[in-house]
């Protein structure tokens, strides 16, 4: 079953521009294809299917590495890997969520060769990494020959796999503004089985009650529940300005159901993700604030 | 843009020099080209562990690493973890305490526990620690307690004496405390 | 005796010294793909190559080329080795092709094109039943047992309460870590040697003769390192052994066939689903008046090994219980899915399921604590079986029950859960919530199992196990046996039973590889037979060879130096040393296949266990949080071994119960890559807690009985109590899935 891995040939660039050219030069006769960490690419080769025959490797490119601060964003190379984000000092106080979300990710050996960079790019509806970037309203440096652009996490995925990328730009880094002070983070994944697992269902979430005990800030993203992670935005506009209230707990659950449009596929049903995502979020909710789960 | 890829890396302390394509696994490199076949291959998809091999440190699935991107890298299997013909005391652990069965997945259970105990340095890790380091590394035949009491075991032996020694009644405490509990035979 | 010795084979292991067959190369070497079909069932129209691909060096081989029968021999011979016309199941073997670069053997056989009409599968239970289609006999019915005692119709109707239940279980795979694997070669004197990843030499040995047209001295086969069988490698290596042996005999070269998972998996032999209908009576007080079990099994497409499994499954059916009227139907049904095979257990871990589940239930509705139910009704010395079998010696039901329940605080912990999860829906009304806004309850659950030890009935007097121990040039005792060293620690119990005998250390033993040409026909490595059978012939053996080298030596032996020394000048002096030993039937042991009637087993091993679980209420999520079990295995031989048994069992218990899952897309396994087919990482284990309980066998070995198979059959149903427990639902149906249970959570008004 396995693809002829003898056969593909793989271009070596010796810097990030070196490889927007190769990339750029190679459309329209075999697109190369970006070779990150390999985690996801070399299941699919295993299973025998093959995306391309040539392969672009990103693995040399030192200007695709590395954690730096940036007017209090915080900006991770697309080449980080999970294990790097799980345990940076800055992602676990600033964004503690996407750091439960990097120590979900499979397992240590894939945590050590899984990037962010490629998360993203595979645009998979269940990368567990991604509700978390959409609450954190992270956005995509994306570089091609033709300079640099930065693209909105809530914009990138247009459809199933779909990026809104260019076929010759290159994610280059991911920048994490500044946490909302004061919000609760929280990440909840459902899966398989307790480690080393696909999800069924996965939630982040971004909370924080103003002074006067109603909600001013409400990000909620699913993934697992659609053909692209998504902002749940009728369960936001429910849960902004509200008082939290078992009711209205009971209001943005009936939203979400809304947003969402799960399928019966190889892992669960649309019923149990229906019913799980609901519950996951009032989970999240009385997490954030005991109130919502009070009369 | 090349069929076969000239690579340069270490392995288990020992420089290769190869030329091989550059898509093929790590884990084909190290047992048909470097003929180490302590490596098994479990699954091809990265789930099982049984392919785990140090790269710079790090534990990774060598079927989802493809060679061009272990040029230049410091590799450790299996066959690098004993000094000479005796064996390492989390190896010995294991042959004693039966923490290996069929033994098809001890190459790289043992591989991520040597990576743990590197990170713990001297520390005996809980068991709920030890869990989570080894939960990319399945084994269908012992139920994971005894690998788990092995590696326990081997860092409890492993802990430097002089520490130890300094401090006797802290020491005795955390021995007490990390110990492998009286689980298992009663008549 | 009873002491933990390093295992005999653990260095090669840990240094990854150990050779298992895909780590063997040979000269000139191909590899071997197999073409399979993509349909459940369908004929065979015609086979294409295609014209663009380079055939060049590719060797391929269809059931024409069988130089013997187009068969896998086993109880019957109705499987073909390749398809000749008939498709009766998805990914069944229709053409081999081999060449000496892998890939291009990949490329080949995706290269074939196989056209089929396609005819109207069998898949379920259900649809064989019901027999609209037939695709064997009349009723799709392979085999059919009845097992009779008293009469139960009417113990039923002179019961205080009768008691119904409808259980499910559906296909496990092994999941053994190393796939199948096989290396065949031609020999130069027109033979075929064949090495490779099995359970049982001599099954595979059987096989070859069959489909090659062979003499058995042409014919040798060779196990290599075997990374885990289960049962997996009883029956399947004959299948893939003689695709290795046909191409290696068609090409005059050797090959080699190995399994990537996907393949592993998606043709490969499975646990038998299962359809149980239990009916108890009972007087109010708990006791057993009345059985009756209506057992169906799925065998998928041919017959393999279905009689034996179906055959156990239904004399452990009506559990260990005392119970004077009991009637057991047993069906094992033809379905067009790749035919299931052994797997740990064989029929028990479903038809215990199904009973344990049931008492547990019988215990809720009769408002009895599960622990006094089988207290008042489990097996004491002189009981009787539903075959009618005298329970003479070595019954352990009450002490594994009284241990494990002492062990795992049985009555503290139910109360305390129970107060825990009352607690626990107080504080969520009045808006607290266990950390991350969760609603966790707790629970805990209790099972006893049994075990039958060896062939049933009269199939260790047909296997005739022969077992020998020799002597080495250098004087050193040397185990002939065809039991192989699958992960158990066969090799090391075996020279510690015969060091005992001899009077010499372990170390001092060893242990001939399992080579149908160099050691005598012992038999399989399954039905939890090696340590008691085999090793209890090994010890006989022992026994002789002391007996004449302390003739010889007009003396006692002292010690392993003097055993050397004597030995050494026995063979200068007399020549060689073999001892042989073969099984002979207990002469108490009596079983008609006939009438069903009689001892089914030498003996029976129990088991009982206590699983501790912790439910997520908004997703369903079970979390086993301790796992407790004693079990009674006569005897110790390694405590460090065994112990390893159980806990390996019951954690494959454990996954059985909550994760593993076949799911099927018309008539394919779906779910064939490792990342969706579910077994227990190192993190979904609880911590396990064993006690061994030993309860003697007098025709065991040193008391010896067997523990092989016993933790699998006792796991899942003290999972549904515990879940049962914390949440007031039981599933009857496994595994218990979130999706399964929060369905049923749903159907349920209100919960705690």
């Amino acid at each position: 079953m396995r693809a002829a891995l003898s056969t593909l040939e793989v271009a070596r660039p010796r810097s990030l521009d070196h490889a927007l050219a190769l990339l750029h030069d190679s459309l329209g006769h075999g697109r190369l294809v970006p070779l990150a960490g390999g985690t996801d690419l070399f299941v699919s080769l295993n299973a025998g299917q093959v995306p391309g025959t040539r392969y672009l490797d990103l693995g040399s490119l030192r200007e695709l590495r590395g954690v730096r601060e940036r007017a209090g964003a915080l900006v991770l190379g697309a080449m980080t890997t999970f294990s790097e984000i799980r345990e940076h000092a800055l992602v676990r106080r600033r964004y503690p969520a996407l750091a439960a979300a990097a120590a979900e990710i499979g397992a240590w050996q894939i945590q050590n060769r899984g990037t962010l960079g490629g998360n993203i790019a595979n645009a998979s509806p269940a990368g567990d990494s991604l509700p978390v970037l959409m609450v954190l309203e992270a956005v995509v440096h994306a570089r091609s020959v033709r300079g640099a652009r930065e693209v909105p996490f809530s914009g990138l995925f247009r459809g199933y796999r779909d990026l809104a990328l260019e076929p010759d730009e290159l994610i280059t880094a991911v920048s994490l503004p500044a946490a909302p002070a004061r919000a609760q983070q929280f990440f909840r994944k459902v899966g398989t089985r307790r480690a080393q697992s696909i999800s069924k269902v996965v939630l982040a979430g971004l909370l924080r009650l103003g002074r006067d005990g109603r909600v001013d800030l409400a990000r909620v993203s699913l993934g697992s529940v659609a053909p692209v992670t998504l902002r749940a935005r009728r369960a936001e506009r429910v849960l902004l300005g509200a008082k939290p209230s078992a009711t209205a707990s009971a209001a943005a659950r009936a939203a979400l159901l809304e947003d969402i449009a799960p399928i019966d596929d190889i892992r669960s049903d649309r019923e149990y993700r229906l019913l799980v995502s609901g519950n996951v979020l009032e989970q999240f909710l009385r997490a954030a604030a005991p109130r919502f789960a009070r009369g | 843009m090349s069929a076969s890829v000239a690579l340069s890396l270490t392995v288990n302390g020992r420089r290769r020099r190869l030329r091989v394509p550059p898509m093929k696994r790590l884990l084909d490199v190290l047992r048909e080209d470097c003929g180490l076949t302590g490596t098994k291959e479990g699954c091809g998809e990265g789930e099982c562990g049984a392919c785990t091999v140090l790269m710079d440190g790090l534990a990774v699935n060598a079927c989802l690493v493809p060679a061009v991107q272990a040029d230049g890298a410091r590799i450790l299997t299996v066959e690098g973890l004993a000094k000479g013909p005796a064996l390492s005391v989390l190896q010995r652990a294991f042959v004693e305490r039966g923490g290996t069965q069929c033994g098809i997945c001890t190459p790289g259970i043992l591989v991520t526990a040597h990576a743990l105990l590197q990170r713990a340095k001297g520390r005996v890790p809980a068991a709920v620690e030890v869990r989570v380091a080894l939960a990319g590394n399945l084994c269908r035949c012992t139920g994971y307690q005894k690998i788990v009491d092995a590696v326990r075991a081997a860092a409890t032996a492993r802990k430097p004496r002089a520490a130890a020694r300094a401090r006797p009644p802290r020491a005795a405490a955390k021995a007490r405390r990390s110990a492998p509990r009286g689980r298992g035979v009663r008549r | 005796m009873g002491a933990d010795v390093p295992k005999r084979e653990g260095f090669e292991k840990v240094t990854g010294r150990a050779l298992y067959v895909d780590d063997l190369r040979l000269p000139g070497m191909l590899h071997g793909r197999t073409v399979r079909s993509t349909v459940a069932r369908g004929l065979v129209r015609r086979i294409e190559f295609d014209p663009a691909f380079d055939w060049n060096g590719v060797v391929i081989a269809d059931h024409k080329d069988i130089p013997g029968a187009n068969v896998v021999a086993h109880i019957l011979e109705d499987q073909p080795l390749l398809v000749a016309d008939e498709i009766r199941h998805a990914d069944q073997a229709i053409l081999l092709v081999a060449h000496a670069d892998p890939e291009r053997a990949e490329a080949a056989a995706r290269a074939v094109r196989v056209e089929v009409e396609p005819l109207e599968a069998v898949l379920t239970i259900e649809d064989a039943l019901a027999a609209q289609v037939r695709i064997h006999g009349e009723d799709n019915v392979f085999k059919e047992i009845r097992i009779a005692r008293g009469d139960a119709a009417a113990g039923m109707a002179g019961a205080d309460v009768v008691v119904r239940g409808v259980y499910r279980c559906g296909h496990q795979e092994q999941l053994y870590i190393e796939t199948n694997g096989m290396i065949a070669e031609r020999t130069p004197e027109g033979g075929i040697v064949v090495r490779g990843s099995l359970q049982c030499p001599y099954y595979v040995h059987h096989a070859l003769q069959r489909m090659l047209g062979l003499p058995p001295g042409k014919v040798r086969v060779i196990q290599t390192v075997t990374g885990g069988g289960f049962g997996g490698k009883e029956d399947y290596p004959s299948m893939i052994g003689g695709h290795a042996a046909l191409l290696a005999w068609k090409s005059g070269r050797p090959v080699k066939i190995v399994y990537d998972r996907l393949e592993d998996i998606a043709s490969t032999t499975k646990r038998h689903p299962a359809l149980i209908r239990v009916r108890t009576g009972l007087k109010r007080d708990g006791t057993l008046l009345a059985t009756d079990v209506d057992v169906v099994m799925d065998g998928g497409a041919y017959v393999t090994l279905s009689p034996v499994v179906l055959s156990r499954g239904a004399i452990h059916a009506a559990g260990p219980y005392r119970c004077p009227n009991v009637a057991i139907r047993a069906r094992c049904v033809a379905t067009n899915t790749p035919p299931n095979g052994a797997f740990r257990g064989f029929g028990v871990p479903q038809t215990v399921f199904a009973m344990e589940s049931h008492m547990n239930r019988v215990a809720a509705e009769l408002g009895l604590d599960p622990l006094e139910l089988r207290r008042r009704n489990a097996y004491v010395v002189g009981d009787v079986t539903p075959t009618g079998q005298t329970l003479r010696e070595s019954v352990g039901a009450h002490e594994v029950l009284e241990r494990t329940v002492a062990r795992a605080r049985w009555a503290g912990k139910r109360r305390r859960y129970e107060r825990e999860n009352a607690a626990a829906g107080r504080a969520e009304r009045a808006g607290r919530f266990a950390p991350g806004g969760r609603r966790l309850r707790r629970g805990i659950g209790l099972a006893l199992g049994w075990h039958g030890i060896g062939f049933t009935g009269s199939g260790e007097t047909m296997l005739q196990s022969l077992a020998a121990l020799d002597l080495t040039p250098d004087g050193r005792p040397r185990v002939l046996a065809a039991n192989t060293e699958i992960g158990q620690g066969a090799i090391t119990v075996f020279t510690q039973m015969v060091a005992e005998r001899l009077g010499v250390t372990p170390g001092l033993v060893l242990v001939e590889t399992p080579d149908t040409g160099l050691v005598p026909n012992s038999g399989p490595t399954v039905a939890s037979r090696t340590t008691m059978v085999v090793g209890g012939l090994l010890e006989k053996c022992a026994q002789g060879m002391r007996d004449r080298l302390e003739l010889f030596a007009e003396r006692p032996l002292e010690n392993s130096a003097d055993f050397q020394r004597v030995a050494k000048r026995f063979l200068a002096e007399r020549g060689l040393l073999r001892v042989e030993r073969r099984y002979q039937k207990p002469s108490h042991i009596e079983w008609d296949d006939a009438t069903y009637k009689g001892d089914a087993y030498g003996c029976f091993s129990y088991a009982a266990i206590a699983v501790e679980v912790e439910v997520d209420l908004d997703t369903g999520e079970v979390r086993v949080l301790r796992a407790t079990t004693a079990q009674d295995i006569g005897k110790a031989i390694h405590p460090v071994l065994a112990t390893g048994q159980i806990e390996g069992g019951t954690l494959q218990g454990l996954g059985f119960a909550l994760l593993e899952e076949v799911r099927w897309k018309d008539g394919r396994i779906w779910n064939h890559q490792l990342t969706n087919y579910i077994i227990p990482t190192a993190v979904d284990a609880p911590p396990l807690d064993v006690v061994i309980v030993e309860c003697p066998y007098s025709g065991g070995p040193f008391g010896a009985k067997g523990v092989g198979e016993l933790p699998m059959d006792v796991p899942a149903p003290a999972v549904v109590a515990a879940v049962a427990h914390a949440t007031g639902v039981r599933v009857d149906e496994l595994p218990v899935t979130p999706e399964r249970l929060l369905g049923a959570l749903a159907h349920r008004k209100g919960t705690r």
